[in-house]
């Protein structure tokens, strides 16, 4: 399982051709308290660069972009009851939805991990 | 000035303290060329308290009101007694001079008031959840058709006949630019609302169906029958009430199966103040709760751990948003909102009955009144406290002709539909607890001598 | 000596008092009322209100569809009524307290006359759809109002029926849109600089636009080369808030307009900060062609705890033609009539639809019109003269302790902009804003505009008195130095409101909107 990151905060994971996206610990960290989480419909076409998620916090709500282009399999359904979990384990339990890669290609411009990290420090 | 507190002493002190020679100084960033140097030239100066309240008595007293005569209006604003605890509370500075209340810690009185406002109008019309409030009856409308598409991705509204016409004229201005297609047609003179040409209309494009309950007629849809067979189409049915008093009597919307319930509040509290500011109502299912357009308040506790209030899931309002927002409403109607509050809270639940029950006695009272006249029909089997009758001449010239015998005996349907001939004979009726039976004879009088 | 105090008063005064640590039995603290919900107090058996009783009617009339339980509404008896209203009351704050330095609302004194001659009874107890022979005075109310409006912004025409700012700034877009469709040439584009109010790009799309924003200049203006850099035949206008969002006038705003208009599109003017000009400058003069006003800010109408507000919008001769109905028109005879949809297709064809029902907030109107005429034309020039003087008096008398971004660029507008750069680590904007609570004060507007970071934006009007600024100016400073000191009892401000600050994420995630018994 390969991860990589977004300048727009988001992280993807990536096997074979399913992924998991989500946002990383530091965009969680700018918002605050997410209370609510709109997750895209289960076989819904994202593509590269489109909101296809919204993250509410108390004062701002947040397009998350597909890092890539696809179709969604699944949605986390856990956020619907617990919104909290974006803000206690992003990068885990805070996952917001799965997809199948439609051109696995688009990954190469993504940051890896290190990248991210020292992208961030700069902020 | 009276309103004024700054003297040319302070004015002088302050200058100095900024460092500026004059007030012109200021506004050094304006353009020469825009700069006024004069007051503007062909408008009066400043004038005392009592010389203002003369000139303002003066337009007053050039109206006929409708408390100094026999009245029968209606057509989405209605005339109710209004208590006199309710002005004088809504005038309490600490209500009428406050702001939106963003910060709840000092601003608890709106918040709570609001919370009951949403808890009574959820009541009143059977639905789970309410908003804050919007500007009025009309615009609410619009707000729960464009609601509607957002929740089904459907486009196609059908808005029942029976649709007071300033409500669809709203709702025909805003989606000739969002691209919603309306689908709206005047009423016809019939007994009853063609409840089933209605549900014919309905399809797979269908986003929703707006039904007026009772309608402009004063009819009264059956909702249950409209709303079952909406669902089965998987779109929407949208109620709206410009009447509320008539919930005192009738069956809530919510509760024979209407989505989204939407209306105008003015009958309770607010009064009719020549057609504003008015009170948007709206209510729908909790499962909609994030697309509801508006403000909201809610329910949570303070940092010590005590019941207080807030402003709620604002992140769907236009400050925010901005052109993502849910809705281009940015303000409640809070003081029209508070009015009908207390006025609700003063009647309670029997109160309410006894003051639809009033005005229905009236309102029937006056149909069978005005049924004896030659040549006067009404058109209604079943109505609350308005309802049509036909006549023999245009309504629009009896209806000037009654008020020059001191009576205002009801609205034109020719003025509220002035493209449809067949409806230029009828005259909308509405009573009111206030109607006596003094002015129901004072209106058949008048009417017997317009149409002899 | 027969009687020896046989009641047992005696005048005594009370010790040092530890107030925190007394817990009353009712929650209350003095004149710190607690107040349960009306749910909790009424009953639907309880009215305040005496109706004649008519025993058991027919109610066949009202077909299958009446009623078989009353309504679940709890009611109280009016004096319970009038003590739950009272008591609410007392725990907000108002302008009828204290000062109110919200940036961009203009809370300023409300006049009580306003409020009588609204209630007189040929504005109040109207009827909308009289005939309009009957209504010549409510009628002659508006037309006054309007005229007001033209002359005091310059322009060609108004549209009185906006119900509020929002709705205003639709209505001008609406216009724009109308203006465009009937040359053919819809366009698809407005231009929003970033200074601009939060609901100029949401009005923007909802009249079916797609936004663009231009950005702003250090100096906090709309950067004017890249604003007519963008400009082409795709652009429909621009919407531009004058004085902006910053507290600054826009300069180059009729050097903007000239540009726009050559290429074709519209200029919307956000009028919110009217106030800072009002009488001193006419927006008609700088090529606006649509601007609404905030009748229930310039012209001082009630806030009423949110709303109602009132939008009217003026219009340029250009737009004039595309403005809603309905409206009134001055007949030589000196009558008014009103023009609706009865009337439109003869006398103003383009009309673009209409706005809402009815005519609009009249009772907004009849007050503007009472503030307007009490003040007269100098007196509205001594309006905008005292607000932009307060609020230059508070920026020079701050930015030592508090950092003024655009302080350098010499005199503000009406408001004065500070943010919380200096402050102790781990401190900002809001912990100043509620300690400002504390000392008796509503906060001023915070984290707006977003043009500068941890934004305060001071609007103090010209309603407040020298004292009363320096009052308040000196809490400011207190504030200021508490914040730089890292003073962490303001990290919890307010401690003396009737409330805490409250659990806004907890409100948010678990929506409890109307009360549930428990």
């Amino acid at each position: 399982m390969t991860r990589y990151f977004t300048k727009d905060h988001e992280w993807i994971a990536v096997e074979g051709s399913e992924a998991t996206v989500g946002i990383t610990d530091y965009a969680q960290s700018q918002l605050g308290d997410i209370t609510f989480v709109e997750v895209p419909a289960t076989g819904s076409a994202v593509g590269k660069g489109e909101s296809a998620s919204v993250v509410d916090s108390v004062k701002a709500a947040s397009d998350v972009y597909a890092p890539v282009s696809g179709t969604v399999t699944v949605a986390n359904s856990a956020l619907e009851e617990q919104p909290e979990l974006v803000n206690t384990d992003p990068e885990g339990e805070g996952w917001l939805w799965k997809m199948t890669l439609s051109d696995p290609s688009e990954l190469d411009a993504l940051m890896d991990e290190a990248g991210y990290q020292a992208f961030v420090a700069e902020l | 000035m009276r309103y004024l507190p700054l003297t040319d002493a302070d004015r002088s002190a302050m200058l100095s303290v900024i460092g500026a020679g004059s007030i012109d100084e200021l506004f050094a960033d304006v353009p020469a060329e825009a700069r006024l140097s004069d007051p503007i030239s062909g408008l009066p100066n400043h004038a005392s308290e009592m010389a203002v309240e003369r000139h303002m008595a003066r337009l007053s007293a050039n109206n006929i009101t409708a408390g100094s005569v026999p009245f029968f209006l209606g057509a989405g604003a209605y005339r109710h007694h209004v208590p006199a605890s309710v002005d004088h509370l809504i005038q309490r500075g600490e209500f009428l001079t406050a702001y939106t209340p963003y910060q709840p810690e000092i601003a608890q009185g709106t918040l709570q008031v609001l919370f009951e406002f949403q808890t009574q109008v959820a009541r009143l019309f059977g639905t789970d959840v309410a908003n804050a409030s919007l500007y009025d009856g009309s615009t609410a409308c619009w707000e729960a058709i464009a609601m509607a598409a957002r929740i089904t991705k459907r486009k196609k509204a059908i808005l029942s006949s029976g649709l007071h016409p300033h409500y669809v004229e709203t709702a025909r201005t805003m989606a000739k630019f969002t691209g919603d297609f309306l689908d709206a047609s005047a009423p016809e003179l019939t007994t009853d609302p063609d409840d089933a040409a209605l549900i014919a209309k309905i399809d797979g494009a269908t986003s929703c169906v707006v039904v007026q309950y009772p309608d402009v007629l004063g009819r009264i849809p059956d909702l249950g029958a409209i709303a079952a067979a909406v669902q089965a189409k998987g779109a929407l049915l949208i109620a709206v009430v410009t009447e509320p008093v008539a919930l005192g009597l009738l069956e809530s919307p919510g509760s024979l199966g209407a989505d989204i319930v939407v209306g105008e509040g003015q009958s309770i509290g607010v009064g009719l103040q020549f057609g504003g500011p008015y009170l948007g109502l709206f209510g729908c299912r909790e499962k909609f709760l994030r697309q509801i357009p508006g403000r909201l308040c809610g329910e949570t506790v303070d940092a010590d751990g005590k019941r207080g209030f807030v402003l709620t899931l604002s992140t769907r309002e236009q400050h925010i948003r901005r052109e993502k927002a849910t809705s281009n409403i940015c303000t409640n109607s809070g003081l029209c909102a508070l009015a009908f509050s207390i006025h609700m809270t003063l009647l309670g639940g029997e109160g309410l009955m006894k003051m639809a029950k009033l005005s229905h006695l009236r309102a029937r009272q006056t149909a069978e009144r005005l049924a004896m006249i030659p040549g006067v029909t009404v058109v209604n089997r079943h109505y609350f406290n308005e309802f049509v009758v036909t006549l023999p001449k245009d309504a629009r010239q009896v209806v000037r002709d009654l008020a020059d015998r001191q009576v205002l005996g009801g609205v034109s349907m020719g003025r509220l539909y002035p493209q449809v001939g067949s409806l230029s004979g009828a005259l909308l009726v509405a009573a009111t607890e206030c109607t006596s039976e003094d002015d129901i004879e004072a209106l058949a009088t008048a009417l017997t001598e317009v149409l002899a | 000596m027969n009687e020896l105090n046989p009641s047992g008063w005696r005048p005594a005064m009370g010790g040092t008092s530890p107030a925190d640590a007394i817990q009353t039995f009712t929650g209350n603290r003095a004149l710190q009322l607690e107040e349960a919900l009306l749910f909790e107090l009424g009953s639907p058996d309880r009215s305040g209100v005496d109706f004649d009783d008519v025993g058991d009617i027919d109610l066949t009339a009202l077909g299958p569809l009446a009623r078989s339980h009353r309504a679940d509404l709890p009611g109280l008896s009016e004096p319970e009524t009038v003590r739950h209203y009272t008591r609410l009351s007392r725990q907000n704050y108002a302008i009828d307290l204290g000062l109110f330095p919200l940036g961009s609302c203009t809370m300023k004194h409300n006049p009580r006359l306003d409020e009588k001659v609204a209630r007189m009874p040929g504005f109040a107890d109207v009827h909308p759809l009289q005939p309009v022979h009957t209504v010549q005075g409510a009628l002659g109310a508006i037309n006054e109002l309007a005229h007001w409006l033209i002359r005091l912004t310059g322009m060609h025409g108004v549209a009185m029926t906006p119900k509020a700012g929002a709705h205003g700034e639709l209505c001008g877009l609406l216009c724009i849109r109308a203006a465009l469709e009937a040359k053919g040439d819809p366009r698809e584009v407005i231009l929003v600089p970033e200074s601009a109010h939060g609901t100029n790009p949401a009005t923007a799309a909802f009249a079916g636009y797609r936004v663009e924003n231009i950005p702003a200049t250090p100096e906090g203006r709309v950067d004017l080369a890249a604003l007519t850099a963008r400009l082409g035949p795709d652009v429909a206008g621009v919407m531009i808030t004058n004085p902006n969002t910053c507290g600054l006038f826009e300069r180059d705003l009729k050097t903007i307009a000239d540009a726009v208009h050559a290429a074709g599109g519209y200029v919307y003017c956000d009028g919110a900060n009217f106030n800072a000009i009002v009488g001193r400058v006419r927006p008609g003069d700088l090529g606006v062609d649509a601007m609404h006003i905030n009748l229930h800010k310039t012209f001082s109408t009630p806030h009423g705890g949110g709303g109602p507000g009132s939008g009217p919008v003026v219009l340029s001769e250009a737009l004039s033609p595309f403005g809603p109905l309905p409206f009134t028109a001055r007949q030589p005879d000196g009558s008014i009539r009103l023009i609706e949809e009865e009337q439109a297709n003869e006398e103003h064809p383009q009309a673009f639809g209409r706005m809402c029902a009815f005519h609009g907030q009249m009772g907004m109107f009849t007050r503007a019109l009472a503030y307007i005429l009490s003040h007269g034309a100098d007196g509205l020039r001594q309006v905008s003269s005292d607000a932009v003087l307060n609020a230059n008096y508070v920026l020079r008398r701050l930015d030592d302790v508090l950092d003024a971004p655009f302080g350098g660029a010499g005199p503000c507008m009406h408001e004065a902009l500070f943010s919380d750069d200096g402050f102790a680590e781990g401190f900002s904007t809001i912990d100043l804003a509620k300690g400002l609570i504390d000392e008796g004060y509503h906060p001023m507007t915070v984290y707006f505009p977003l043009v500068v970071h941890g934004a305060m934006l001071v609007e103090p009007t010209e309603t407040e008195s020298k004292a009363g600024l320096d009052q308040f100016i000196g809490a400011m400073r207190s504030l200021a130095e508490r914040a730089r000191a890292g003073d962490q009892l303001l990290k919890s401000a307010p401690h003396l409101a009737p409330r805490r600050r409250l659990d806004e994420t907890l409100a948010a995630r678990k929506p409890k909107l109307v009360y549930k018994p428990a």
